[in-house]
């Protein structure tokens, strides 16, 4: 089902030099979160085992910041499933690439499916099909970075906490600007990242907080759709 | 008790993930919806990203202070130009710390 790569390097050595910029975000994102968990009350075997079950990074903050909070369990788990549901759009958006893959494999692929990864595999996909062995070696080495930084942080427990001196702080910032960029082919895919942008924002500010995100792409990729559809008639 | 938040949060995080592409990947979808999910990849990248580097805190900030924003836009001009995710990290991160080392941001 893949295309050959240029490249002689096997499939996996692809996905983990995929995953190095989210690898050095991953790991002083996740050691802030293994901090947190551990000034939370968290055991370290608890904050090791939510990066490796749980694997999320922004609920995964919040979540120890509620547990400090001492909020209620079932109000932890509701917020976590608001938090997350902008990955439904990914997951729909990444499924017309996958399929000829296995229900266990997609079971295997979804469990993985941040942000960060999605936004690589998204990349890929706009201009290739990567080997499956390539989007498994992106997922697993970026996870293995967040359960790493997150096991660091838990045992350091606030050792070194600055790492905004190497820029540290800006690698997913800078990783999100990359893939955005690869992905604008033509104007109306920068019309409607730039209305998402721009809406994602306002809502944010009109106190749509957690909801900008999904909000803003829904509106941003159905107005896309409809010029398009419009202009091709 | 926190096991158990634990798995919560871990159900209520792999659902989303998992039931979308589990349906939608062995269907034939129609146009429309495939044209709209299309849209979607720059659209929640550029939804995440634009909070990001325009909002410190809780206020807007799109002034020359801003250290985010004002390495964004030459990030984006070498990841167009290079079309290389490596290389426009490196530079991304390399412009915040010399901003912070430099311009004592």
């Amino acid at each position: 089902m893949a295309v050959q790569s240029l490249s002689s390097r096997p499939g996996w050595l692809k996905g983990v030099a995929l995953a190095f910029p989210i690898v050095l975000g991953y790991l002083p994102v996740g050691f802030a979160y293994g901090v947190l968990a551990d000034k939370a009350g968290l055991s370290t075997l608890n904050t090791v085992l939510m990066s490796v079950i749980v694997f999320a990074g922004s609920a995964q903050l919040i979540g120890v910041g509620l547990m400090a909070a001492g909020a209620p369990a079932l109000s932890i788990i509701i917020t976590t499933f608001i938090v997350n549901l902008r990955h439904m759009l990914m997951s729909a958006a990444i499924s017309p690439y996958l399929k000829r893959w296995k229900k266990i494999e997609l079971g295997a692929f979804a469990f993985e499916l941040t942000d960060e990864t999605f936004a690589v595999h998204a990349a890929q996909f706009a201009s290739t099909r990567p080997e499956q062995s390539t989007v498994f070696a992106t997922n697993l080495t970026s996870q293995v970075a967040w359960v790493a930084g997150s096991w660091l942080g838990a045992a350091a427990g606030g050792l070194i906490t600055d790492v905004e001196p190497f820029g540290l702080d800006y690698a997913l910032v800078a990783m999100f600007i990359a893939l955005l960029v690869v992905q604008l082919k033509d104007r109306l895919l920068v019309g409607v990242a730039v209305l998402a942008g721009l809406l994602s924002v306002a809502f944010l500010f009109i106190g749509f907080n957690q909801w900008n995100v999904i909000a803003a792409t829904l509106v941003a990729a159905t107005a896309g759709t409809a010029v398009e559809l419009w202009t091709s008639r | 008790m926190i096991f158990f938040i634990i798995l919560g949060m871990a159900l209520a995080t792999y659902l989303p993930r998992l039931v979308p592409v589990w349906f939608l990947s062995s269907r034939d979808l129609p146009r429309v919806v495939v044209v709209w999910l299309k849209y979607i990849p720059p659209a929640v990248l550029a939804a995440m990203l634009l909070p990001s580097v325009v909002v410190a805190g809780d206020r807007l900030d799109v002034g020359l202070d801003n250290l985010y924003l004002l390495a964004a836009l030459p990030t984006l001009v070498v990841a167009w130009k290079t079309r290389s995710l490596f290389v426009s990290v490196l530079v991304g991160m390399a412009l915040v710390a010399a901003g912070r080392f430099f311009l004592g941001f």
